[in-house]
């Protein structure tokens, strides 16, 4: 079977931005299952041992911690991609005034 | 006036707030009917989308879930919540920015076939009308314990109002009723929280007492002198495997919930996408931080009020006595002693139901009359918000995605109403003999709607953002793969509340149960999706470039202003 070439349809700037908006997105998919995967359960029998304002560790991180994170995660989602947008259009700007 | 009195008032109150609101914006056109015409503002879609998807489960079930599981009861607190990140970064804004009615209306041009359109327009349904069943389950027990009337009685009623503004109203008009309601729902959350809270720990914040106070190593002291488990030890409910298994079903299927994911189409940007998902999730966390919080306490309080405790003397106690008459709280005195043991395994003579912590807590807390009305208020409001959005996503997959965009490409708005409200008035009476005539197994079929939803809709979604190689026999494969795997199993697990068999057929798929299964359907279904795509014809050329187009930044006026206001 031929493969059929790709289909390019966005410029520079686009394909930068789709490309960093990956990687902020992997980078906090990483938080989110170390957090909550690793903390809260694969590891939540040793750190059951460790003892965290009057609750062991694993606990606090299971019933609260990670829910914080989680808000965490997708403000700073919300509040970098803001910046990328407006990083791509200031450029977007500059590069019609010098035409 | 009595508890039931002051019930009905608040009952009616907030109720014709919901109605008048309904009333104040009605539709007449089809998009507004469906999406809300994509101009409400992203605090109200937030709040709404919080109150659309913290449905009875959440504000009924899950702190009694939690206190009866201890540890393991994370499954649902992240379970619940770690779905949103998600939904947030994988999907929210890309479906916003591809810009369609629904989810079956992505799916089907993204996938620029009738039969996957069809397919997820299935799955829809079924998702949808599994996870209501669970709604009206909880309308009935707030209504025949509240009201003191009958469940048929107090279904009816439940769904005669969410029919009427549902239909009047549409999209629009639960949008906003939603917003709405979710503040109903926390404040009736966050009140006897307060109040429990404060009375045990002498401070008034949960979250902090639950970490701040000995209370959590108290309670787990006493659960073991009875008998119990510690309460604070992972895994002794669920294995490690099915924890994480269960944890990550309910995250994926959070994500692929059709009546959530078109609350983020009812938004005028990518932009206020994003920020939707933020208040959303900050507004379901008040309660989903609180929750772990109350079912300590409240089964702290319960353990003291009634374990170890004459039964005459327990059971003249008034709230006891009225749980006592609804079925949900019994005893049994087995040894004959006039003693309450409260334990685990053969000697236990107390059988609780889940649903009656939350429910139960301003009383047994002796909470004002007023409280217990505005708890019953808020159970409410759970139940019917999420049970409205349920009923939109239905119509819509029925009048939109298989009427309009399969069976009659000319029909007029008018038709498509047309279809729309009947379409919706037979998924409310389905809904209404569900609740009237509840399945043995609902805590297992809201788990089975989360399951499906991980096992069919979310990869496919996933895959056709960010794979553009995926074509349509590779999704069309993939979803069936899932779902079929997922029913199957579901049904070789559950066979015995499901059909009656002696003992399950399945016991367990590799160590992981019903709830939990639906992560191998949603594996299955990326590994399908994928294999089958790669060795069929690529995706033409335009749907390439349509996806080109959704990874481009969006720009708008918006956008354009912020951007200018920094320089």
């Amino acid at each position: 079977m031929e493969k059929p070439e790709a289909y390019k349809t966005l410029d520079e700037k686009q394909r930068r931005y789709w490309k960093k908006n990956v990687k902020l997105i992997s980078s906090l998919l990483v938080v989110w299952a170390l957090v909550g995967f690793g903390g809260g359960i694969l590891f939540a029998e040793p750190l059951s041992q460790v003892s965290f304002f009057g609750v062991s560790l694993s606990f606090w991180i299971a019933q609260q911690g990670a829910i914080l994170v989680f808000i965490l995660l997708i403000l700073i989602y919300a509040i970098r991609m803001d910046k990328l947008d407006q990083e791509y259009i200031k450029e977007a700007n500059r590069e019609k005034e010098t035409k | 006036m009595s508890v039931e009195a002051i019930t009905i008032t608040m009952v009616i109150i907030t109720f014709g707030i919901y109605t008048g609101i309904g009333w104040w914006s009605r539709v007449r056109d089809t998009s507004n009917f469906y999406v809300a015409g994509q101009n409400v503002p992203t605090v109200a879609n937030g709040a709404a989308i919080a109150a659309d998807w913290m449905s009875a489960a959440s504000f009924i079930s899950m702190a009694g879930l939690v206190a009866f599981l201890g540890f393991d009861g994370t499954i649902y607190l992240m379970g619940w919540t770690g779905g949103y990140v998600l939904l947030a970064l994988l999907l929210a804004p890309y479906l916003r920015k591809f810009g369609k009615f629904t989810v079956p209306d992505f799916i089907g041009d993204r996938f620029y076939s009738s039969s996957a359109r069809a397919v997820a327009a299935i799955a829809t349904i079924f998702i949808s009308l599994t996870y209501i069943s669970g709604q009206m389950r909880g309308v009935g027990i707030v209504f025949s314990r509240y009201l003191q009337v009958d469940i048929i009685v107090g279904v009816l009623i439940g769904m005669a109002i969410v029919g009427f503004f549902a239909l009047l109203g549409g999209m629009k008009g639960v949008t906003w009723t939603q917003a709405i309601q979710y503040f109903v729902i926390i404040i009736a959350f966050l009140i006897p929280a307060f109040a429990i809270s404060y009375q045990l720990t002498g401070n008034p914040v949960p979250q902090l007492a639950l970490t701040g106070s000995d209370i959590i190593a108290r309670l787990g002291q006493i659960q073991v002198d009875l008998g119990m488990t510690e309460y604070m030890a992972p895994f002794t409910d669920l294995s490690l495997i099915n924890v994480f298994m269960i944890t990550l079903a309910l995250m994926a299927g959070t994500a692929g919930l059709p009546h959530v994911i078109v609350r983020f189409y009812t938004v005028k940007s990518v932009r206020s996408a994003r920020w939707s998902a933020v208040w959303a999730i900050v507004f379901i966390a008040l309660l989903y931080l609180t929750a772990p919080a109350v079912g300590a306490f409240a089964k702290y309080n319960l353990i003291d009020t009634i374990a170890d405790k004459p039964l005459k003397e327990v059971q003249e106690i008034d709230w006891v006595n009225k749980w006592e008459t609804t079925g949900l709280l019994q005893f049994d005195d087995i040894n004959g002693d006039g003693i309450i043991n409260f334990t685990e395994g053969e000697n236990n003579e107390v059988s609780i139901d889940g649903d009656i912590i939350v429910l139960s807590t301003p009383e047994v807390a002796n909470l004002a009359p007023f409280i217990i009305a505005l708890v019953a208020a808020g159970g409410l409001a759970a139940a019917l918000s999420t049970a409205s959005g349920l009923l939109i996503t239905m119509t819509s997959a029925v009048s939109h995605d298989i009427y309009y965009r399969i069976f009659n490409k000319q029909a007029s708005e008018k038709q498509r109403l047309r279809v729309g409200r009947i379409t919706l008035l037979i998924a409310l009476l389905i809904a209404a003999y569900v609740g009237i005539n509840p399945p043995g197994f609902a805590g297992e079929v809201v788990a089975l709607a989360f399951g499906l939803g991980a096992a069919s809709l979310f990869p496919v979604i996933l895959l056709g953002i960010f794979d553009k190689r995926m074509n349509k026999e590779g999704a069309i494969a993939g979803i069936l793969t899932g779902l079929i795997f997922t029913l199957v199993m579901i049904g070789l697990i559950l066979s015995e509340s499901i059909f009656g068999t002696d003992g399950a057929i399945l016991q367990s798929f590799f160590g992981i149960n019903a709830q939990g299964v639906g992560v191998i359907g949603m594996l299955l279904n990326f590994i399908v999706g994928f294999i089958v795509s790669r060795n069929t014809e690529a995706p033409p050329l335009e749907i390439q470039q349509l996806i080109e187009n959704v990874r481009a930044p969006e720009v708008d006026d918006e956008s354009e202003i912020a951007a200018s206001k920094e320089e």
